[in-house]
C-alpha cells in the first residue's frame, strides 16, 4: 500500500516536472522561431544583395533596389540623439530617488516615472503628433535655428515631423527604463561604501561621485544599454514622427525612416517577394543588434546587482 | 540618511577632504548644493510630458466619449458620429487570448525556474527570458506572420493573441518565478513532511502563497500587452465590423488610433483620442491594481 502511494507520486512529481520543463523549453523555443523565420525569411535579398545590402544607400521599391543604410543610419541616429537627452535626466532621477530624496517623496516619485513606462508607444505616438510636433515647429526648431543654426544639424526646413521629434519621444520613452535600472544598481552599492567617503568628510555629491557612481557603473553601463535597446527597437512612436523617408541626411529637421518604421509602414504593402524579404532582412540586422546589445547589457547589470534577484539595501 | 546629514560637521575638522582652506571648501558646498539641485530639475523635467500626456489624453479624449462611442461601429470615413465599440470588443478579445495562453505557460516555466532551474539550463532560460523582453515587438509581428499567418493563409485573431502572448510570455516567467523563490523553503518542508508530494507541494503551497506576487507579474503584462500595436499590425490587422470568429481579422484599439491619427481629418483624430484615453485607462488600471495587489501581499515591498 505504502509503496504503490509512493509510486504515484513519482509518476505524478515527474510527471510535473516534464510539463514545467516543457514550458522552460518552450521559451527557448519561441527565440528559435524567431531566429529561423527571420533568417529564412531573408534568404532571397541577402543572396541577391549579399553584405551590399548593409551598404547601399538606396531603398527603392519601385526598381526592386533595396539597401539597408538610410535606415541603419535613422535608427542609429534617432536612438543616439534619445541617449543624449536621456541619460543625464535618467541619472539625475537615479541619483535622486536613491540618494537624496526624502524618504517620504521616493516611492510616489519612483511610482510616477515608472507610470511613464506603462503608457503605450501608441499614446506617445497620439500625443507625439498633435502636442510634440507643433511645439517643436514653432519653439524648439527655430530656437535651435536661430542660436546653433551655424552646426549643419539644425539647417533647413523644419516640419516638425523628422529625426528631432523621433529622438526627443525616445528620449522620453527609454527615461523610466534607464532611470529604473540604475536606480536599482544605485541602491546595491553597499552603504559601507558612502559611509567611508563621509567619514573621510566627503560632501554628499563627493560621494556620489566618487564612491557610489565609480562602484556602480558597469550597472549604469548596464541600464544605458538596455535603454538603447529599447530605443533601437521602437516602433510605433517614431513610425508616427519620424516623417517616414529613407534618406540621410544632416540636418535633425530633416526627416527620416528607421528599421522598425518602414516595417511597420511597408510590410503591409509589399506584394513582391524581394521587397518583402528585404524588410526581414532588415527585420534580422534589427534583431541581431538588439540582441547582441541586451546580452551585454543583462551581463553588466547582473554583475552589479548580483544576479537576477536583484539584492536591494535594507 | 542621518548619516549623510552629518557630513556637514565633518567639514570643520582636518580630514583629507576638508583642508583648511575656507574658499575651496565653499566651493565644494556650492557644488554639493548645484548637483543636488541639478538632480531634482532632471526628476521635475521627466515628469512635464508624463503630466502633459495624461493632461490631453484625458481632456481630448473625454470630449470623443459618449454613449456611441462604446456601443457604435466606426462610420464611414466623412461622417459624423460612430463608435469603436468593435475595436474596444477586439483588444479585449486579443488580450484574452494572449493571457489564456501566456499566464499558465509563464507560471509553468517560472515554477521550473524557481523550483528545479538552478542547473545550466536554468540560468540559460533566465538569461534568454530577460534578453527576450529586449526583442523590439515588431519582430515578433513579423515572425508570427511567419509562422501563423502564411500558415493559415489569413490575418487572424488568433495570430494577433500569439504575438501579444510572446510579447508577455518572458514578463510573467520572470515575475512568477522571482515571487516563488521569495515563499521561505520551511513551507515547502513543512508540506513534504506530511507526506504531500513535490507537484502537490508545489500547486497548492508554494505557488498558493505566492499568488498575490504572481498575479501583479500577470497583471503588469497584461497592461503591457493591451497597448502593444506594432506586433498586431501583421498578424491581427484591424477589421471594420465585429469580430466573427478566432480564425478571422480582428479590430483593436491600438490599431485603430495608428490608422485615425494619420488621417487628415479631424473626426476621426477626434475618435483616436477617445481610443487612446481608453487604452490608456486599461493600462493604467492594470498597472495601479498589480500594484496594489503587489504591496498587500508583499508589504509595501
Amino acid at each position: 500500500m505504502k509503496i504503490i502511494t509512493q509510486k504515484n507520486h513519482w509518476r505524478g512529481d515527474r510527471l510535473f516536472y516534464a510539463l514545467t520543463l516543457l514550458a522552460a523549453l518552450g521559451l527557448i523555443g519561441i527565440v528559435l522561431v524567431i531566429t529561423w523565420e527571420l533568417v529564412s525569411g531573408s534568404q532571397l535579398a541577402f543572396s541577391k544583395f549579399g553584405w551590399k545590402f548593409i551598404t547601399n544607400y538606396y531603398w527603392d521599391p519601385v526598381n526592386d533596389n533595396f539597401g539597408a543604410l538610410p535606415l541603419i543610419y535613422g535608427t542609429i541616429v534617432s536612438s543616439l540623439l534619445a541617449l543624449i537627452i536621456a541619460v543625464p535626466l535618467s541619472l539625475g532621477i537615479a541619483i535622486y530617488l536613491a540618494e537624496l530624496a526624502p524618504q517620504w517623496l521616493r516611492s510616489p516619485v519612483s511610482f510616477l516615472v515608472e507610470l511613464l513606462a506603462a503608457i503605450p508607444s501608441i499614446v506617445y505616438g497620439i500625443w507625439g503628433i498633435f502636442v510634440l510636433i507643433p511645439w517643436i515647429r514653432t519653439s524648439v526648431a527655430p530656437f535651435l535655428a536661430d542660436n546653433l543654426g551655424w552646426l549643419p544639424l539644425f539647417q533647413g526646413t523644419p516640419y516638425g515631423f523628422g529625426m528631432l521629434a523621433a529622438g526627443i519621444i525616445l528620449a522620453i520613452m527609454i527615461t523610466p527604463t534607464i532611470s529604473a535600472v540604475s536606480r536599482e544598481v544605485l541602491l546595491a552599492v553597499p552603504n559601507s561604501q558612502r559611509e567611508a567617503m563621509l567619514a573621510l568628510g566627503a560632501t554628499r555629491w563627493e560621494t556620489i561621485k566618487r564612491a557610489v557612481l565609480p562602484y556602480g557603473r558597469s550597472g549604469i553601463i548596464g541600464a544605458v544599454i538596455l535603454g538603447l535597446g529599447r530605443a533601437l527597437g521602437e516602433t510605433m512612436a517614431v513610425t508616427m514622427l519620424i516623417g517616414n523617408r529613407p534618406q540621410i541626411s544632416p540636418s535633425l529637421f530633416d526627416l527620416g525612416q528607421t528599421i522598425a518604421s518602414i516595417i511597420a509602414n511597408e510590410f503591409n504593402e509589399s506584394f513582391d517577394q524581394l521587397h518583402l524579404s528585404a524588410l526581414v532582412a532588415a527585420a534580422l540586422v534589427l534583431f541581431v543588434v538588439t540582441l547582441l546589445l541586451n546580452i551585454m547589457a543583462r551581463l553588466l547589470v547582473w554583475r552589479v546587482a548580483r544576479g537576477p534577484e536583484g539584492v536591494g539595501r535594507e | 540618511m542621518s548619516i549623510l546629514k552629518r557630513s556637514d560637521s565633518a567639514e570643520t575638522t582636518r580630514m583629507p577632504f576638508s583642508p583648511a582652506n575656507k574658499g575651496r571648501s565653499r566651493r565644494r558646498k556650492v557644488m554639493d548644493r548645484l548637483m543636488g539641485g541639478l538632480a531634482v530639475i532632471a526628476t521635475m523635467i521627466a515628469l512635464v510630458p508624463l503630466a502633459s500626456i495624461l493632461i490631453y489624453v484625458t481632456a481630448k479624449g473625454m470630449a470623443a466619449i459618449n454613449w456611441d462611442f462604446f456601443t457604435q461601429l466606426p462610420k464611414p470615413v466623412g461622417e459624423v458620429g460612430g463608435g469603436l465599440a468593435n475595436a474596444i470588443v477586439g483588444t479585449l478579445v486579443l488580450v484574452g487570448l494572449a493571457s489564456g495562453l501566456a499566464i499558465p505557460l509563464g507560471i509553468l516555466a517560472g515554477i521550473y525556474l524557481s523550483e528545479f532551474g538552478r542547473g545550466r539550463l536554468g540560468w540559460s532560460v533566465r538569461f534568454l527570458c530577460d534578453v527576450m523582453t529586449g526583442i523590439p515587438s515588431i519582430i515578433v509581428g513579423i515572425a508570427v506572420y511567419g509562422t501563423i499567418v502564411l500558415t493559415m493563409k489569413r490575418h487572424s485573431a488568433i495570430a494577433g493573441g500569439v504575438a501579444l502572448a510572446v510579447i508577455m510570455l518572458p514578463l510573467v516567467t520572470r515575475t512568477a518565478e522571482e515571487m516563488l523563490r521569495l515563499v521561505p523553503n520551511s513551507l515547502r518542508e513543512a508540506s513534504l513532511a506530511l507526506g504531500a508530494s513535490h507537484w502537490r507541494t508545489t500547486l497548492s503551497v508554494v505557488l498558493r502563497s505566492a499568488a498575490g506576487g504572481v498575479i501583479t507579474g500577470s497583471l503588469l503584462a497584461v497592461a503591457r500587452a493591451a497597448g502593444e500595436t506594432a506586433p498586431l499590425l501583421f498578424t491581427a490587422l484591424s477589421s471594420k465590423y465585429w469580430h466573427t470568429g478566432l480564425d478571422q481579422r480582428i479590430a483593436s484599439l491600438p490599431v485603430y488610433i495608428f490608422t485615425y491619427a494619420g488621417t487628415p481629418f479631424a473626426e476621426l483624430h477626434r475618435l483616436a483620442w477617445g481610443a487612446a484615453l481608453v487604452l490608456l485607462s486599461m493600462v493604467l488600471v492594470a498597472s495601479i491594481l498589480a500594484r496594489m495587489a503587489g504591496r498587500k501581499a508583499y508589504g509595501g515591498r
